[in-house]
């Protein structure tokens, strides 16, 4: 218990050190320069060295936002970030608890950002950080709706809600192969959820300043941060669990090839990044709406029908 | 049974202790100096105007509603995915009824343009 939860406290500060570095690396080879040098070996302690001058700074609390809100957002933010690893699988031994609720779980801890953005946006009583909150908030529960279809889709074909059951019903073929469509609105749908771009409008920073963080300094953004890109991760462990097979792989040991899975398809969200333009906001709400919805119920019809045909 | 959920408790609460000890570190660690300037909202290096929390378009309280609608469905859509395969070609037809019913409210609530965003 004791060993697990360390390792959960080391891989939540290591992935989110390593993400930003990465983050940077790919945008900076994306767009043709080197990015990150001077700190370590190709600026990998760079993000470290970041991380500790953020400890340094002072946390600003300016005057007029409502305090036991403001002061509560960033660690509401941080609740959910360990509780989320205690059911996923990295290989068949290594999960800390194999509930049978699994997958319902993660989504619901992971919901739990929507409360804390609203909470950070509207207490700082900063015009930027309330237009980030509302606009955050109708975009999560725009792009929720269709994740929890695509993902009903995937569990109408194992019957159990457990994680390890849903790798161990992949033995023949990945889901991926069956569900093309459930995992293209998935890896949609994650991208909203996690407010990465072409779906950053409520943290543009071109346009509102990082939206609902404006007024954090010092280590309460450094806990949004962290949030975020621990969210990163587990939304794409869950794509790994339910699309891709898990551990599944030759050769290498399983744990590996969950992880080599895993931030494959982090590098794929880093890569819309620098692909995809902004959407505006409109056409980000209209788009949930109209296309991911319907067409995520369309799916879990279809398979339905085809799981009892077949 | 419920012992089995115990380590969500556990993990929450050292959650908390952890983000109020990063926090409280940050805290101890930086400087403080307070200015009249400073701790003015940021708005671009204007003086804010007015207070912050402003009237918004009733546009985001209707996509809160169907929210709500169709999130309690998902919920009622998710014991059924794990019985299916028991449940035989009843389970089938109950909720393909279940599902249509909603794709109709669905195409009422575009039809009446809710879902425009002029």
């Amino acid at each position: 218990m004791i060993v697990a939860l360390i390792g959960v406290i080391a891989l939540v500060s290591v992935n989110a050190l390593f993400l930003i570095w990465m983050e940077r690396k790919v945008a900076a080879h994306i767009q043709l320069r080197p990015g990150p040098m001077e700190v370590g070996y190709h600026g990998a302690l760079q993000t470290v060295a970041d991380a500790l001058k953020l400890m340094g700074k002072e946390l600003i609390t300016p005057d007029e936002v409502d305090r036991p809100v403001y002061l509560l957002a960033p660690i509401i933010i941080f609740l959910p970030v360990l509780v989320l690893f205690l059911v996923i699988p990295f290989s068949p031994n290594l999960i800390i608890r194999d509930l049978n609720v699994g997958i319902l779980l993660i989504f619901a801890f992971s919901s739990l950002t929507v409360l804390s953005i609203l909470m950070a946006g509207w207490s700082s009583n900063n015009k930027y950080s309330v237009f980030g909150a509302i606009r955050s908030i109708a975009q999560n529960i725009a792009y929720e709706i269709p994740l929890l279809i695509t993902a009903m889709s995937i569990i109408l074909m194992v019957g159990s809600f457990k994680l390890t059951d849903i790798v161990a019903a992949q033995d023949k073929v990945w889901f991926v192969v069956i569900q093309p469509l459930a995992f293209l609105l998935y890896i949609i749908c994650a991208t909203a959820e996690t407010n990465r771009a072409p779906f950053d409008i409520p943290e543009a920073e071109s346009e509102l300043v990082a939206g609902f963080h404006t007024e954090y300094s010092g280590m309460r953004f450094g806990l949004f941060f962290l949030a975020e890109y621990t969210n990163m991760f587990v939304v794409s462990a869950v794509a790994t669990v339910l699309f891709l097979g898990g551990w599944r792989g030759w050769i290498l040991p399983p744990v590996v090839w969950f992880l080599i899975k895993v931030y494959a398809i982090i590098f794929l969200i880093m890569w819309f990044r620098w692909t995809f333009p902004r959407l505006r906001f409109d056409q980000l709400i209209t788009f949930a709406w109209k296309v991911l919805i319907p067409l995520a119920f369309v799916n879990l019809l279809v398979t339905a029908l085809a799981i009892k045909l077949f | 049974m419920l012992i089995s959920y115990l380590p969500i408790l556990v993990y929450l609460i050292i959650s908390i202790g952890l983000a109020v000890l990063i926090v409280a570190l940050s805290e101890a660690l930086g400087k403080k100096t307070h200015t009249a300037v400073k701790d003015l909202p940021y708005e671009c290096g204007m003086v804010p105007i007015s207070d912050a929390r402003h009237r918004y378009a009733v546009k985001f309280y209707v996509i809160t509603m169907f929210f709500l609608v169709f999130d309690i469905e998902a919920i009622f859509l998710y014991p059924w995915g794990v019985i299916f395969k028991p449940l035989g070609l009843f389970g089938l037809i109950e909720m393909g009824v279940f599902i249509l019913i909603l794709m109709v409210g669905l195409a009422y609530v575009w039809g009446k343009g809710a879902l425009e965003w002029e």
